[in-house]
């Protein structure tokens, strides 16, 4: 047993409320530089819906995330032979036509044009070129466009729904969409890491932050073939690649990222999990089926004495330990089994994970009528308005089982909560579908309340850093002092 | 006197230019790498270009670094050329091969100039320092394929005569007389290659010292520790 430490994070789907205040946080810190501006380290996607960059789910077009061939994993997007023979162009490298080109507003215009009998406009301008451009695209230009045939029936985990399904989703009436707001999901086997030619990404063996070294980066840009998440970004003006930082310099200093302070939904968890790092590779390369079982497995138990100590061995300071027995990353994932990773057939082993969406419930349309809730309000799970194989492609691979336990079990605390609250459901009832759910009321308490109830400090739960044993440190500190950081810090100039 | 001063020129270009860009490309390319270390890079611009930059960049990178590796071989093994020359076959395949290659980094720079000035974005990110090696590299490659046409069999006599000059020049023992007498298309070959090599680090060209090498043996994952537990780790 290697145990490490990882700082993990929740999402809780029925939450989001596609505000977008995370994603505009995050670029106000870090994304609104020269040759940053189409990125967008944080987003918030319409599912279903084609997503940013346009249609990312599609591995056949990014070649993205690691493939299993007779028991041995490869990289989809490149091998070592290749990524030297492929080094001056590469062949799935992303361009900004995947994304979009940044613009902004000739605001001025509409202070300084002449008088005339028209209103003045603010033109749209690139920000690439500074050029007038005709807007086509946009990081999120499909939002809330759940019915879209453009957009939404583009969706790559549509893959497997029946026609009928299909039309359900896309009825006019009975048109649904959820938010799936995204950041890098720092894995535990990243593609992004295993395909830099330079060796310049790295994860941080503290808390698993999956960096990129600036300084080594030297923009071939294989990692950004290589995510399937399409996290990992290239600064064209710079010349080096750029992904999600998770805030780290907050988190060392005990704040939450900026997506995750910022966000209106309360969405976002974050907490300590500690797992074997002797399993990853055989984990990634369990069967599809089986994937997120074994990613759950290696995922260990704070409380336990034995991985304490295995803990302990391995040099992860005891206030790390502590802050992950307190972990509600770790509750959602393990205890209650209702987040689950991302896409985990990409095999890199996700290190958010995501509580799916109950649809919504509110109300459907009958025969013309839009019926509204009363008395089955708490409808089967198996009617859900999103198809159940949608939610498996998105965080089954493919499965639903899992996905459909996590909604049981939700639909049984609502359904316990309005007993006990409403009372116009019979306690009798309540109970009996918890035991169905695999749900104590203790838990369905608990559950409740870190959903619905939970303060800052109960969402996160982030460990001290002890940046005191950075190594840095170690060197006379004097030397350092009023420099930017720790250490001396090259000015990101693009060379000559 | 004419004679003379012709010598001193030679002297100057064949002598002290070489030593001179010798230093500038180590000094600079070094001291650069631990000052500036952000700016080495590769500068790519597939990112805002992705159509014309593989018929461009593919074909001006496999040409010049075959080429490289030509008059690599002609230096460092010029006996091996030699015999590998003797057989008439086998030095006109080797001529042709080096002709070809000199086209296809022709063509590859050609296309690099023509999408470096249509396409709007990619023009963008063009420094002047771009320009100048573009030009450079045009010099270098239509002074190349010049001598190859007309003052061939380059492979044979550049291991008999050009070798030793430089080889010369590495033992601090410089002996130009192999050189004076060369064509001046090939003296300006070689004198452009000098600048070249001067002017090296200034440029984007420096991604070449940093093309990646430990990749092809190190394991797939790459964790980083600080401080006290990265000591405690190495043990
Ligand atoms: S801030 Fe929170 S609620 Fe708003 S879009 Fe982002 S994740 Fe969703």
């Amino acid at each position: 047993m290697n145990v490490r430490s990882q700082i993990s994070m929740v999402f809780h789907l029925d939450k989001c409320i596609g505000c977008h205040t995370c994603s505009i946080a995050c670029k106000n810190v870090w994304t609104d530089r020269r040759g940053t501006e189409y990125m967008w380290w944080n987003n918030v996607e319409t599912k279903p819906g084609t997503g940013y960059p346009t249609k990312w789910e599609d591995q056949e077009k990014y070649r993205g995330g690691w493939e299993k061939q007779d028991d041995r994993l490869r990289l989809k997007s490149t091998t070592k032979f290749r990524t030297v023979t492929d080094i001056f162009h590469n062949p799935s490298g992303a361009s900004m036509d995947d994304y979009y080109e940044p613009w902004t507003y000739k605001y001025a215009d509409l202070f300084n044009a002449p008088e005339g009998s028209d209103q003045p406009t603010a033109m749209p301008i690139s920000m690439v070129t500074g050029e007038y451009i005709n807007v086509e695209a946009g990081p999120n230009w499909d939002d809330d466009l759940g019915g879209s045939p453009v957009y939404a029936a583009n969706d790559p985990n549509l893959e497997g729904l029946t026609e009928v399904q299909r039309q359900q989703l896309f009825a006019i009436e009975r048109l649904v969409f959820f938010y799936f707001p995204r950041i890098c999901n720092h894995c535990l086997n990243p593609g992004c890491v295993a395909a830099c030619p330079s060796g310049a990404l790295y994860k941080r063996g503290e808390d698993g932050i999956v960096l990129i070294d600036q300084k080594r980066c030297r923009g071939w840009r294989a990692c950004v073939a290589a995510c399937p998440y399409k996290k990992t970004f290239y600064n064209w003006s710079t010349g080096k690649s750029e992904k999600c930082i998770l805030c780290f310099p907050r988190v060392e200093t005990g704040q939450a990222p900026a997506c995750f302070h910022s966000c209106v939904g309360r969405i976002r968890y974050l907490g300590v999990l500690l797992y074997d790092a002797d399993r990853i590779e055989d984990v990634a390369r369990s069967e599809d089926a089986g994937l997120i079982d074994a990613h759950r497995s290696m995922i260990l138990n704070p409380h336990d004495p034995a991985v304490v100590e295995a803990a302990r061995q391995n040099g992860i300071h005891d206030a790390v330990i502590q802050s992950a027995q307190q972990s509600p990353v770790y509750k959602f994932v393990k205890e209650w089994k209702i987040a689950l990773p991302p896409h985990i057939e990409f095999r890199t082993l996700p290190m958010l994970f995501y509580v799916p969406p109950m649809s919504p419930v509110m109300a459907s349309s009958e025969e013309g009528m839009v019926k509204s809730v009363s008395d089955d309000f708490f409808h089967d799970i198996e009617q859900a308005r999103v198809p159940l194989q949608f939610l498996g492609n998105l965080f089954g691979a493919g499965h639903q089982a899992k996905v459909v336990y996590a909604l049981k079990k939700q639909k049984a605390i609502r359904t316990y909560r309005r007993a006990l609250t409403v009372g116009d459901i019979s306690m009798d009832v309540a109970r009996r579908m918890l035991t169905e759910a695999d749900c104590s009321p203790e838990e369905a308490e608990a559950i409740y309340n870190l959903t619905s109830l939970c303060t800052f400090d109960d969402r996160f739960v982030i460990p001290p850093a002890h940046r005191e044993e950075a190594i840095e440190m170690m060197l006379d500190p004097h030397e350092h002092r009023a420099s930017t950081g720790f250490g001396f810090v090259d000015a990101p100039k693009r060379g000559l | 006197m004419a004679i003379e001063s012709a010598f001193f020129a030679d002297q100057i270009l064949f002598i002290v230019l070489p030593y001179l860009s010798l230093i500038s490309f180590l000094f600079v390319s070094i001291r650069r790498y631990f000052r500036q270390t952000f700016t080495y890079s590769s500068l790519s611009s597939q990112f805002l270009e992705n159509q014309q930059h593989f018929w461009a960049v593919v074909p001006f990178h496999y040409g010049i670094i075959l080429l490289f590796v030509g008059h690599l071989a002609a230096f460092l093994v010029p006996r091996t050329v030699l015999a590998w020359n003797s057989v008439p076959l086998r030095l006109y395949i080797l001529e042709a091969a080096a002709f070809v290659f000199g086209v296809l980094t022709f063509v590859g720079l050609v296309s690099i100039v023509v999408r470096r000035f249509s396409d709007p974005k990619v023009k963008l990110v063009t420094s002047p320092a771009d320009w100048v090696i573009l030009a450079m590299f045009g010099v270098q490659i239509f002074t190349g394929l010049y001598t190859a046409v007309f003052h061939g069999w380059g492979s044979s006599w550049f291991a008999a005569s050009v070798t030793p000059y430089l080889w010369s020049l590495f033992t601090l023992n410089p002996d130009i007389t192999p050189i004076v007498a060369m064509p001046w298309m090939v003296k300006l070959h070689i004198i452009g290659a000098y600048i070249m090599f001067a002017f090296f680090p200034f440029t984007r060209l420096v991604h070449v010292l940093v093309v990646p090498n430990p990749y092809l043996w190190r394991k797939p994952q790459v964790v980083r520790w600080y401080g006290i537990k990265r000591l405690l780790r190495s043990r």
